[in-house]
C-alpha cells in the first residue's frame, strides 16, 4: 500500500503538462478562443486542482465553478478533451503527456470561460414536480414516519443519487438539437418520485412524461448513462419512464377522459 | 439599481436556510420569501455530510441522554436550555425530512435505522448510507420547489447588511453572472451562511465555505461567540482533507497506528473493544476532539506512518467486509479509491485530522435571534448554544432541522408585525456599499491574493490548531494582523463583471481574515483547556471558576476585536469531569 501511495504521489518536479483551456469573456472577446498554459506535473492533481492552480498562478482571470472537490456538489462538470467529465474526479494521470483540452459542458450556452448558463436545466428540474405528492390522508409529524423497505427503496434509490451536475445533458444528443426535451437528470429525477412507495403524484407527472418532449424525444443513445459520475443511469430511467407511457397510451385508448 | 421588496430575505440555501424558507411558505403563505445563496441551492455544503442526524428513537434511548451526550461532549459551554428544545425536537424534524422524501436507510422491517456515532451513549443517528447530507440537501430543495412564494436568487452574492435605524432592513446583492448589484428590503432576515473551515490550509470544506455571513454580522456589531472552538475531524484524507465519516467508525471501522497498534486504548478511549464491536463512547466511537488529539500524541511519540501526503494513521474498514462497505460506505469506497488510490475493501485507508466545523459563530438568543433587531442566524454561521467547546458528530444535521424552523417561524412573526420603512435611505446606504464594492473592484497594489490565503491558513494551523500555546497564538495573531494590511494592498487583475471570480474571491478573503482574527483572538484570550481549545503551556486544564464563560469577540474596525464574556446556561447538568471509555462506565454505577 504504501508504495503504491509514493508512487502515486512523487512530485515530478521537472516534468510538466500543457492545459489548453477555451477561453471567452463575453465583455471584451468577440468569439471563445483556446489558451494554453503549462503546469507542473503531479499524478495526483485533479483537473479542478489543475486550474485553481492556473487561476492562483499563471492568469487569474480564468473562470469556473467549484466547490466540494469530492463529486458530491456537482459544481465543477466541463469538457475534458471533449469528454463531460467533473473536474474534481478527472486526474492529470490519465492524460499525461498528452496535452489536455478544457472547454465549457458542451450544449449548454458559455456564460464565461468554462462557467455555463444553467438556467434551462434548472428550469427542467423545478417543473417535474420532484417532491413528495402525498396521498390525501397524509400522515401528520407525530404519527412517525412512513414504512419503506429496502426492497422499495431500491425502486428509486439510484435515481435519487443525481448531483445536478448537468454532464448527462451535455452528453444528450437528442437535448443537442432540441433544447424543448425534459432530458435525462430532470427524468430520472421524475422517475425517482414516480416509484417512490410515498409519493402519489404519478399521474401528475406522467403528463410530463407522455409529451412529445418527455420521454418520446429520446432515441436511446445512452451516452447520458456513460458519462454520469454518479451511476444514476438516467438511460435506464428513460426506458422504464417509456415503459409506463405505453401503458398510459393503452389505458387510455380503451378508457378515454 | 434593482430594488427588490421582500418580507423575510435568507442568506444561503444550504440545510437550513432551505428548512427556514420552507417553514414560511408552508405556515406563513401571505409572506414572500427572498431566498439568496452564492451558488445554486443543490451547491451548498450541507451536500458534503457523509454520517447522519441525531435524533432519539429506540426505546432504549431517551431524551435525557442524548442530553448528557451533547452537554459533556461539549464539555459544559452548552446553552443547556438548547440542548433540550434541541434533542425535543430533533427526531420530529427528522421525520419531516422524511415525510418530504429524505430516504434515510432502513430496518427490513420499513422502519428507520439508526447508527452508532462517536460521544453517543446509543444509536440515534439516522443515515442515507453516507451521503445523509446530499440527500437531506436535495430532499430540501426540491420540496422548496413546490412553494411560488419562494423567490430564489440563485448565484447572488452578499455584499452587505443594509442596517438603517438600528435594525436591519435589507441587503445588498450582486448578481454574479451579470455583474448587478441588487438591493433587497426586508423586514427580517436570516443569516444561513455555513461556516468558515476555509481559514485553515487542510479542512474537509468547500471552497465557498468562507465565514460570509459571520463576517457580515461581527463588522456590524454582532458578537461571534465561542469561535475558538474549531473541530477537527479526525479523519480526513491526508492531502486534500477530504472527509470520511465517523460512520466508519460507527460500522466498526479502527484506528491504528504504524504498529497496527489501536493506540485510542492509550488515551482514556480503552480498553480496547473486539473487532468488529463497536462499543458506545469508547475507543473509536470517542469525541472528535479527543480522537484527534491522540493522532498528535501519537504524531509526538513516532508512532504515525511519514507518506508522501505528510503524516498519517489507517482506518481500517476490512473487517467489515465487502457487502457491508457496499451497503453503508459506498461514497467512503468510492472516495478512497479516487483520491487515495485506496480500496478499503482490501487496503486501510490513510487519514489525518483536518478542520471540519467551527462551533462558534454569530451570537443568537435561544429562539435564534441575534442582537440586531430583525437579524436571525442558524446552522453552522450561528452560535445558538448547541454545540458548546466540541460538537458530537450527527448533531450539526439535526439542527439545521431544528433551528431551520425554528428562525423560520421567528423570522416570519417578526415580518408580520413590521412595516418595510422608507426606502430612500436604505437606497443611500445601498449606494455607499456599491461604491465601496467598486473600489475593491479596482484594487491595482502589488499583493497577490492567493499568497496571502495560504499564508492566512498556514498560520491558522500553526497557532489555533488541535494544541495551542500562548507563543504560537500570538504569532498567528501577528501574522493575521500584518495579511489584513497587506490585503489593503492586493491587485484584482481582472476587472470584467460577469461571472468574476477573482473578485469574489477577494471579498471572500476579507471575509476570511476577520473571521480568522476573531478565532486567533477568542483563543488565546481563553486562558484553560476545554473541549477542542487545548493548551499545552500553563492553561492545560479545564478551570470552571473563570472560564465557564462563552467567548463573545466584537469587531473593531483596523484593531484587534474586543473579547468579552458571558453566562453559560446550566439547568440539570452540573460540570463534572468529561470521560469516555472504562471510566465513563465506572461514573454510571
Amino acid at each position: 500500500m504504501s508504495t503504491q501511495a509514493t508512487h502515486a504521489q512523487q512530485a515530478v518536479v521537472d516534468k510538466v503538462i500543457e492545459i489548453e483551456i477555451l477561453r471567452y469573456r463575453p465583455e471584451q472577446d468577440e468569439k471563445p478562443f483556446p489558451q494554453g498554459f503549462e503546469i507542473p506535473y503531479h499524478p495526483d492533481m485533479s483537473i479542478l486542482e489543475a486550474l485553481q492552480y492556473i487561476k492562483d498562478h499563471l492568469d487569474s482571470s480564468v473562470s469556473f465553478r467549484w466547490s466540494c472537490r469530492m463529486a458530491i456538489c456537482g459544481s465543477c462538470g466541463l469538457m475534458v478533451n471533449n469528454i463531460p467529465k467533473l473536474g474534481c474526479k478527472a486526474f492529470l494521470r490519465d492524460y499525461y503527456p498528452q496535452k489536455v483540452t478544457l472547454e465549457a459542458l458542451a450544449n449548454f450556452p458559455i456564460e464565461r470561460d468554462l462557467v455555463v448558463v444553467m438556467d434551462d436545466f434548472i428550469k427542467k428540474l423545478e417543473e417535474i414536480k420532484p417532491y413528495i405528492i402525498p396521498e390525501r390522508d397524509e400522515k401528520c409529524l407525530s404519527e412517525g414516519t412512513y414504512q419503506q423497505t429496502p426492497e422499495q427503496m431500491e425502486k428509486y434509490a439510484k435515481f435519487s443519487m443525481c448531483i445536478n451536475c448537468g454532464l448527462c445533458y451535455s452528453a444528450c444528443p437528442q437535448y443537442g438539437l432540441d433544447k424543448s426535451f425534459t432530458g435525462p437528470a430532470a427524468l430520472a429525477l421524475l422517475a425517482r418520485y414516480n416509484r417512490d412507495s410515498r409519493d402519489a403524484g404519478s399521474a401528475e407527472r406522467m403528463k410530463i412524461v407522455n409529451q412529445e418532449q418527455g420521454v418520446w424525444s429520446c432515441t436511446f443513445v445512452g451516452y447520458c448513462s456513460v458519462v454520469c459520475p454518479k451511476g444514476v443511469d438516467p438511460a435506464a430511467a428513460i426506458q422504464l419512464l417509456k415503459v409506463e407511457s405505453s401503458k398510459d397510451y393503452l389505458i387510455g385508448m380503451f378508457k378515454p377522459d | 439599481m434593482q430594488i427588490i421588496k421582500t418580507d423575510v430575505a435568507i442568506i444561503g440555501a444550504g440545510g437550513s436556510g432551505l428548512r427556514a424558507a420552507i417553514e414560511i411558505a408552508e405556515n406563513y403563505p401571505q409572506l414572500n420569501v427572498a431566498l439568496i445563496s452564492k451558488v445554486y441551492p443543490m451547491r451548498s455544503h450541507t451536500v458534503a455530510a457523509e454520517g447522519g442526524a441525531a435524533g432519539v428513537v429506540q426505546d432504549s434511548d431517551s431524551l435525557d441522554q442524548h442530553f448528557d451526550d451533547t452537554v459533556s461532549g461539549g464539555d459544559w459551554l452548552c446553552e443547556q436550555d438548547v440542548v433540550q428544545y434541541f434533542v425535543e425536537n430533533a427526531a420530529k424534524q427528522l421525520t419531516q425530512l422524511e415525510h418530504w422524501g429524505c430516504p434515510w436507510s432502513r430496518k427490513a422491517d420499513g422502519n428507520i435505522n439508526v447508527r452508532a456515532f462517536g460521544g453517543m451513549k446509543k444509536e440515534r443517528t439516522w443515515f442515507a448510507a453516507d451521503k445523509s447530507g446530499f440527500h437531506i440537501l436535495h430532499t430540501l430543495f426540491q420540496t422548496s420547489l413546490k412553494h411560488p412564494k419562494i423567490t430564489r436568487f440563485d448565484e447572488h452574492f452578499c455584499l452587505d447588511l443594509v442596517v438603517e435605524d438600528n435594525k436591519i432592513q435589507g441587503v445588498v446583492i450582486l448578481d454574479i453572472a451579470e455583474g448587478e448589484a441588487k438591493l433587497i428590503q426586508a423586514k427580517s432576515v436570516i443569516m444561513a451562511t455555513g461556516g468558515a473551515g476555509r481559514v485553515y490550509t487542510y479542512n474537509t470544506n468547500g471552497g465557498i465555505v468562507t465565514g460570509d455571513g459571520m463576517s457580515l454580522a461581527y463588522r456590524h456589531g454582532v458578537a461571534l461567540r465561542d469561535m475558538e472552538f474549531i473541530q477537527y475531524h479526525p479523519t480526513g484524507l491526508p492531502g486534500s482533507g477530504i472527509l470520511m465519516t465517523e460512520g466508519c467508525r460507527g460500522e466498526g471501522g479502527v484506528l491504528i497506528n504504524k504498529n497496527g497498534y489501536r493506540y485510542l486504548q492509550d488515551y482514556g478511549l480503552g480498553p480496547e473493544t473486539p473487532l468488529g464491536q463497536p462499543k458506545n463512547k469508547h475507543m473509536e466511537l470517542g469525541p472528535r476532539d479527543k480522537i484527534s488529539q491522540c493522532f498528535w500524541q501519537e504524531q509526538q511519540k513516532g508512532n504515525v506512518i511519514t507518506g508522501d501526503r505528510g503524516d498519517v494513521v489507517y482506518l481500517d474498514l476490512r473487517h467489515l467486509g465487502k457487502a457491508k462497505i457496499n451497503e453503508r460506505l459506498p461514497f467512503i469506497r468510492e472516495l478512497a479509491k479516487a483520491y487515495v488510490g485506496v480500496d478499503p475493501v482490501h487496503e486501510p485507508i490513510p487519514v489525518r485530522p483536518t478542520v471540519h466545523y467551527t462551533m462558534g459563530g454569530i451570537a443568537t438568543d435561544a429562539k435564534t435571534a441575534t442582537s440586531l433587531t430583525g437579524l436571525y442566524a442558524i446552522g453552522e454561521c450561528a452560535s445558538v448554544g448547541l454545540h458548546g467547546a466540541n460538537r458530537l458528530g450527527s448533531n450539526s444535521l439535526s439542527e439545521l432541522a431544528v433551528f431551520g424552523q425554528l428562525a423560520g417561524q421567528q423570522a416570519a412573526e417578526y415580518a408580520q408585525q413590521t412595516e418595510h420603512q422608507a426606502t430612500q435611505p436604505l437606497q443611500e446606504k445601498a449606494q455607499k456599499i456599491i461604491a465601496r464594492t467598486e473600489a475593491l473592484l479596482n484594487s491595482n497594489g502589488s499583493e497577490k491574493m492567493a499568497d496571502i490565503r495560504q499564508e492566512m491558513g498556514d498560520c491558522m494551523e500553526e497557532g489555533v490548531g488541535i494544541y495551542r500555546i500562548q507563543a504560537s497564538m500570538q504569532k498567528t495573531i501577528d501574522t493575521l494582523a500584518e495579511l489584513k494590511v497587506r490585503y489593503q494592498h492586493i491587485k484584482i487583475n481582472d476587472k470584467s463583471s460577469v461571472f468574476n471570480t477573482e473578485f469574489l474571491y477577494a471579498i471572500e478573503l476579507g471575509y476570511l481574515l476577520d473571521t480568522a482574527e476573531a478565532i486567533a483572538h477568542s483563543a488565546i484570550a481563553r486562558q484553560e483547556s476545554r473541549g477542542s481549545h487545548q493548551r499545552i503551556d500553563e492553561f492545560n486544564t479545564r478551570n470552571d471558576v473563570h472560564f465557564l464563560k462563552h467567548s463573545l469577540a466584537y469587531y473593531q474596525a483596523d484593531k484587534a476585536p474586543i473579547i468579552k464574556y458571558s453566562d453559560v446556561t446550566i439547568t440539570r447538568s452540573q460540570p463534572a469531569e468529561r470521560v469516555y471509555g472504562a471510566a465513563s462506565e465506572t461514573k454510571e454505577k
